[in-house]
């Protein structure tokens, strides 16, 4: 019932279709008339979208390709290395969100039912939300190498606070319920309460926060990329193909443009979704937004 | 002339829904200074009608034919702005819940004064005099601070005694009330009731009155229509329905209500006096105490010394108004709260204290059955596995577990196809039976139930009141039995006690507590106790 509610909605399926058009692109990539992301040929540089040049493989052989997307400064495809910058994107998206809700439902359980880890555990979020998230994410970068983990890290944990935050609202408000109380009755031991009658309850909410999530995650990694701060160049990521074509934005705009359009159309889509979902999983919160 | 007249009125309801329309065919009448009583269980459409006369019907169930007329003025297909202008002065209805009805950021005085300002030329001292008119007309003390009051500083009986005092300010024909007392106490509900009784005396108001409770018509009733399923069944006279109910389902309604007087027991006494004691509980106290980063500790006592003594086969009910700390003293015995002073013996051993790893094995003694069945069990699990949670936290075998469980159904007249199904497939009395079931998988020797049938139809309640004393007397259970309601408390107790703010004023036999009360507080309960004077138990005997 619940199942066909949420496929019914417009918003849901918009939102999911788009994302399962990307993931196969993700997947699909080597097989989508794409060129190895890193290749690059000096005599190729700077094209226009739609244009042929040449550019050499690894053995040193010279092919003939056709630039869709144009190509950067350096000769690199625009078009392959945008296609490859989705699977970087959706990999820390939905990564950072499953790290993040993975963390914040143990702390948000911890803090909501335990009354003495409470106030320390809930403090301490505090006080790690009152650091500006790009701020942990850059320090956390440089502290460490940037690769896809490091990243994923760097954004999941600013986040933790806002997913404990609200597993704990959760907790409170479920614990109370009789159907908990009469578990406790029945002699039901702390941890099935937990993993058994509250988390389950929980899990509406926390998939629409999840989809959140893992939007602002594709959005940060893209920042950090763009900043220089996030994964290093040879991974092609849409933040560092937009921070390379940066300077040339006046001359080549498609340098920018292209990635730039990928990174709203998912973040949009992934919006799109987690809306719906609330809609339909989570109709209170709906009427009163 | 009527007041108010509906013929044939008729409310669709959405496609999908259990039933066609949510009111059919229903024609009624209420006449000049007269008060019909509109009874019938949820779900019978009898607030729908209330909207329908006010006008605001939500745009899914739409006036599918027939007519509402007020004073010869048809109301169906009237325009908003003069159904707008017709409420306040000529209809004006009160709720149930006159916390959520009023306006938290305004203060009470405002509220009136708004009702002044837009349906009465009159200039703001006129207004001001008024407002302090109608507030002591609705005997409110002190007018002034009244008017100055936020809903939130007054308590449920003056809330709604504000709202009488906003509808009939402008001194309506009609006065819509929609359950105006079912979200009070006792006593509380009393008073309000004879406040609308006298006002709609001197006004010469008619009064359309809903609500379910039996009681309550029986106290201020002129005429009642009894609906069932949106379907009018049956119209008359107070004392010819109650009376002599012509209709099959109206009868069963009347036999439902519980009676005032306490039932005979076939038991003998002596033999429950050598029952072995389950449960005592010795000067048993609670206090919830607040503390603020600065400032004095708040300290709430919620239970003091109370010391009961409950033998096997035996009930104990535990009677009060809200806040008087009779569920808290549930929780204690359950250890739901810990209890700050004195002592809970089970079969002897104190569990006041008990840390939960000891405490864990003992639980399994006493189990609870909840109010509200509409969250008494988990959404995501099937009845089967609530049902066998218990024993499996005893270490029963999973098939042994299920097993029982099945049998558990069969004892509180469940098909075993349940097992499979999720709670909410149920009605809310099958979902209390599942609770029921749910508290005996673990074999307790005492089972508390904390209003367990107050949030369930008349006829319902009756059913699952069978049910319990059934399995009562099958298990030989010691039953702690705690409720607002009198008349249940007297159909099921062997003993009484009274709480009052966190006391037990009054511990006795039933027979005695009930037939001759010592407290005060007891006395004033009994008095305001609705349909008093109309022996219900007994006329569902004949």
């Amino acid at each position: 019932m619940l199942r066909s509610r949420v496929l019914a909605n417009w918003s849901v399926r918009i939102g999911a279709g788009i994302l399962a058009l990307l993931v196969v692109v993700a997947i699909a990539a080597p097989w989508l008339g794409t060129v190895d992301p890193s290749l690059f040929d000096a005599g190729s540089r700077d094209l226009l979208p739609g244009a042929t040049g040449e550019i050499t493989t690894l053995e040193g052989e010279t092919l003939r390709h056709r630039f869709l997307m144009g190509s950067d400064s350096f000769g690199r495809d625009i078009y392959s290395r945008v296609i490859y910058g989705t699977r970087v994107s959706l990999v820390v998206g939905v990564a950072t969100a499953l790290l993040a809700l993975a963390f914040g439902i143990l702390c948000g359980l911890g803090a909501g039912y335990l009354r003495r880890l409470d106030g320390p555990l809930m403090r301490f979020m505090d006080g790690v939300m009152a650091i500006p998230a790009i701020l942990i994410a850059i320090a956390l970068v440089a502290l460490w190498r940037g690769s896809i983990l490091t990243v994923v890290i760097a954004i999941a944990v600013p986040e933790i606070p806002r997913v404990t935050r609200l597993v704990r609202s959760l907790v409170l408000s479920i614990r109370e319920e009789p159907y908990v109380e009469a578990a406790v009755a029945l002699g039901t031991p702390t941890t099935k309460i937990l993993f058994g009658h509250i988390l389950p309850n929980c899990i509406a909410p926390l998939l629409v926060q999840g989809t959140f999530t893992c939007a602002f995650a594709i959005l940060v990694e893209a920042i950090l990329s763009f900043l220089g701060v996030g994964l290093p160049p040879d991974i092609p990521t849409w933040g560092n193909i937009m921070a390379e074509g940066r300077v040339q934005f006046v001359s080549y705009p498609h340098n920018v443009f292209f990635p730039g359009l990928f990174l709203a159309v998912t973040v949009l889509a992934v919006n799109i979704l987690g809306d719906g979902l609330r809609d339909t999983l989570d109709p209170k919160l709906a009427k009163r937004v | 002339m009527s007041v108010l007249d509906a013929s044939d009125l008729s409310i669709a309801l959405p496609a999908g829904a259990d039933r066609g329309q949510a009111v059919s065919k229903v024609s009624f009448g209420v006449g000049r200074g007269e008060i019909l009583c509109l009874v019938g269980e949820s779900g019978s459409g009898k607030s729908v009608i209330a909207q329908a006369v006010m006008g605001l019907l939500p745009k899914a169930l739409p006036v599918a034919g027939g007519s509402i007329r007020l004073d010869g003025e048809e109301l169906v297909g009237a325009s908003d702005a003069r159904l707008r202008q017709l409420r306040a002065q000529r209809m004006s209805m009160i709720f149930q819940e006159p916390m959520t009805a009023l306006n938290p950021v305004m203060t009470c005085g405002e509220q009136i004064d708004e009702v002044l300002r837009y349906h009465t030329k009159l200039t703001p001292p006129e207004r001001r005099v008024r407002t302090i008119a109608v507030l002591e007309e609705v005997a409110l003390p002190d007018p002034q601070r009244m008017m100055a009051s936020y809903p939130h500083q007054l308590s449920g009986g003056q809330r709604q005694r504000i709202m009488i005092a906003m509808a009939l300010v402008l001194e309506p024909a009609l006065l819509i009330a929609d359950e105006p007392t079912t979200a009070l106490d006792v006593t509380t509900q009393a008073q309000i009731l004879n406040l609308i009784l006298a006002l709609q005396k001197k006004h010469g108001t008619g009064v359309l009155f809903i609500t379910h409770d039996f009681g309550v018509v029986a106290d201020i009733a002129h005429r009642v229509a009894v609906l069932r399923l949106g379907e009018l069944v049956e119209t008359g006279a107070r004392d010819e329905v109650l009376r002599r109910p012509q209709h099959e389902y109206t009868r069963m309604l009347v036999r439902s209500v519980p009676g005032l007087a306490p039932k005979t027991r076939p038991r003998p006494r002596e033999a429950l006096a050598d029952a072995p004691v389950v449960l005592e509980t010795r000067a048993l106290a609670k206090t919830y105490v607040s503390r603020g980063w600065l400032g004095a500790a708040r300290e709430v006592r919620a239970a003091e010394d109370v010391t009961l003594e409950l033998r096997r086969g035996q009930t104990l009910g535990i009677v009060g108004e809200s806040g008087s700390g009779k569920s808290t003293v549930a929780r204690c015995i359950v250890r739901l709260v810990d209890p700050s002073g004195g002592q809970v013996l089970l079969g002897g051993e104190d569990i006041a204290r008990m840390p939960a790893r000891a405490l864990r094995p003992l639980r399994r003694k006493v189990q609870i059955v909840f109010q509200d069945p509409y969250r008494s069990l988990n959404p995501r699990r099937t009845v089967g596995e609530a049902l066998i949670e218990g024993p499996l936290n005893y270490g029963v075998p999973r098939a042994e577990a299920l097993q029982r469980a099945r049998k558990l159904l069969e004892l509180v007249r469940m098909d075993a196809s349940a097992m499979e199904r999720y709670p909410h497939q149920f009605s809310g009395g099958q979902r209390q039976r599942l609770c029921i079931a749910r508290a005996l998988a673990v074999e307790p020797e005492l089972l508390i139930a904390d209003e367990a049938v107050s949030a369930l139809d008349v006829s319902v309640q009756a059913q699952v009141l069978q049910l319990l004393e059934e399995i009562r007397t099958r298990l030989e259970l010691a039953m702690l039995f705690i409720t607002h309601d009198l008349r249940v408390a007297a159909q099921v107790c062997d003993q009484v006690a009274v709480m009052s703010k966190g006391r037990v004023v009054e511990y006795g036999p039933a027979a005695d507590v009930f037939l001759r009360p010592k407290h005060e507080y007891t006395r004033a309960l009994f008095e305001s106790a609705p349909g008093r004077r109309f022996d219900f138990g007994l006329a569902a005997s004949t």
